[in-house]
């Protein structure tokens, strides 16, 4: 079946570590895209001419371009254009969370106009001043409403790291096909074996992160 | 019996519209006063320029002798001393109906949970509501939030509760319940300003009847004055759309 190759000297290793390549990226990247999400979503929702102009622009630029496209742009184009070097892994930082953050902003934003302005108005009706309704009354709403649909997008994010291996960076798929290639002729099933074992892989990165979700989602259900 | 609330020329402007023009009303402790008009008339705006929702471009109101509209600096405080219960349902979708009831006189009076669960499962029982206490909103009727909504405002010790057309958006068999709240509330003595459009209920429950419209007081009396015997023309046509004749 092609699984014996990954047993062959350290190759279950490499493809772990080329995980865990692909991992830090979606972590970091995420990590920046929930905290400038939550401050560009928050913008959004004051609903001011300006900034939603800009912030359109930025949202439908980045659902239009491809983010492979992105990635060469950032990569390649900010070298020769801008004389920056940037690396490879810093580059896919950036355009993961300048994706993400597009992303996570509308989510952010969506939740926020959804709140009904008598949450607010109670609550100050109340005596809660502004800190309190946002941190007893207003969030706690958004998060809830937010988490199903930031959790599919973490869970894409993760998934679509694995296009940095064309700017070379060697994560999960990149090894595998290098094992593949090495093992062409002792081995030629060995495709099916690696790539099985890595959508195992991303299939355990992504299982707990649904799971826990779907615990939080069943816990808030009231 | 002091005067409690000091209304003082008031106005409130939204750019050109003027919504309320030069009011001024003195409520005392104890008083109930309804206050009735035409939709759009200004009722809600009035009463949410009193525990400071809205701002106000003219005039003071004064609870109690200190200036709480326009008011510098921190409002929060002040706010609660006057409640208000709101036409749309307002709870909290995320708590049940225990912390909704607690989570102001907690974090805003910062008061011991012990005590204010204990004075929350008082309320909620007086309100016959006390098996609810750990449902949530959504479980509940119209008329259940509303009465839940009372006591929520009533946790917090308001010397005024401000009651904003709190039974328009229910079914009418549940208009009763939450109206029946209100009438011990009255007879307890709470200072209250309402604003309805059960007539019935109005006359009940009114020691002053209050009509705006145009945005001034255009008649103020007793009930029985202001329902058996009103002066102005405009708040005769007013009154005439509530009751039916044959022919
Ligand atoms: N935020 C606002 N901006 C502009 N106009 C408003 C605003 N809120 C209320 N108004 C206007 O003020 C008037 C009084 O409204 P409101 O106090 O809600 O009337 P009522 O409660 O008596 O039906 C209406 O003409 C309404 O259109
Ligand atoms: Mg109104």
């Amino acid at each position: 079946m092609g699984f014996d190759v990954l047993l062959k000297g350290n190759n279950m290793i490499r493809l772990l570590e080329g995980l865990w390549v692909a991992l830090r990226i979606s972590l970091i990247s995420v990590s920046i895209s929930i905290v400038l999400g939550i401050i560009v979503g928050m913008l959004m929702a004051m609903n001011r001419r300006v900034i939603n102009a800009v912030t359109r622009i930025y949202l439908e630029t980045v659902r239009i371009m491809p983010q492979m496209v992105l990635l060469f742009v950032v990569y390649f184009g900010a070298t020769k254009a801008l004389g920056i070097n940037l690396s490879a892994e810093t580059s896919a930082l950036i355009v993961f969370s300048f994706w993400g953050t597009a992303e996570m902003a509308d989510l952010v934003r969506g939740a926020l106009i959804s709140i009904p302005v008598i949450q607010y108005e109670s609550s100050t009706a109340l005596g809660f001043s502004k800190l309190q309704t946002y941190l007893y009354v207003i969030i706690p709403q958004i998060v809830k409403r937010m988490l199903p649909l930031s959790i599919n997008l973490i869970t894409r994010m993760i998934k679509t790291t694995s296009l940095v291996m064309m700017i070379g960076i060697v994560e999960v798929l990149k090894v595998g096909q290098q094992i593949i290639e090495a093992n062409r002729k002792s081995s030629p099933n060995a495709a099916f074996g690696v790539f099985a074992t890595i959508l195992l892989l991303y299939f355990i990165a992504c299982w707990p992160i649904s799971c826990f979700s779907k615990y939080l989602e069943k816990k808030w259900e009231n | 019996m002091g005067e409690i609330l000091t209304i003082k020329n008031l106005s409130k402007r939204y750019e050109e519209l003027t919504v309320l023009d030069n009011i001024s009303l003195s409520v005392n402790k104890g008083e109930v006063v309804v206050i009735v008009g035409p939709s759009g008339c200004g009722k809600s705006t009035f009463l949410r320029c009193l525990n400071g929702l809205e701002d106000i471009q003219d005039g003071t109101v004064a609870l109690g002798g200190d200036i709480i509209n326009p008011l510098k600096g921190n409002k929060s405080r002040s706010r609660e001393k006057i409640g208000m219960v709101f036409q749309s349902y307002d709870l909290f979708p995320h708590k049940t109906i225990l912390q909704n009831l607690t989570l102001a006189p907690i974090k805003v009076a910062k008061r011991k949970k012990d005590e204010v669960t204990k004075e929350a499962l008082e309320l909620l029982e007086r309100v016959g509501l006390s098996s609810k206490k750990n449902s949530y909103p959504r479980q509940l009727s119209g008329g259940q939030k509303q009465r839940v909504a009372i006591v929520r405002a009533l946790i917090m010790h308001p010397e005024v509760l401000l009651l904003d057309e709190i039974t328009a958006a229910l079914d009418p068999e549940m208009v009763r319940e939450v109206l029946d709240v209100v009438l011990s509330l009255a007879k307890e003595g709470r200072t209250m300003l309402i604003v309805t459009h059960e007539m019935s209920f109005a006359r009940a429950v009114a020691d002053r009847m209050i009509f705006l419209d145009g945005g001034k007081i255009v008649e103020e009396g007793s009930a029985q004055e202001f329902f058996d015997a009103p002066q102005t023309d405009r708040l005769k046509k007013f009154l005439q759309t509530f009751s039916y004749d044959k022919d």
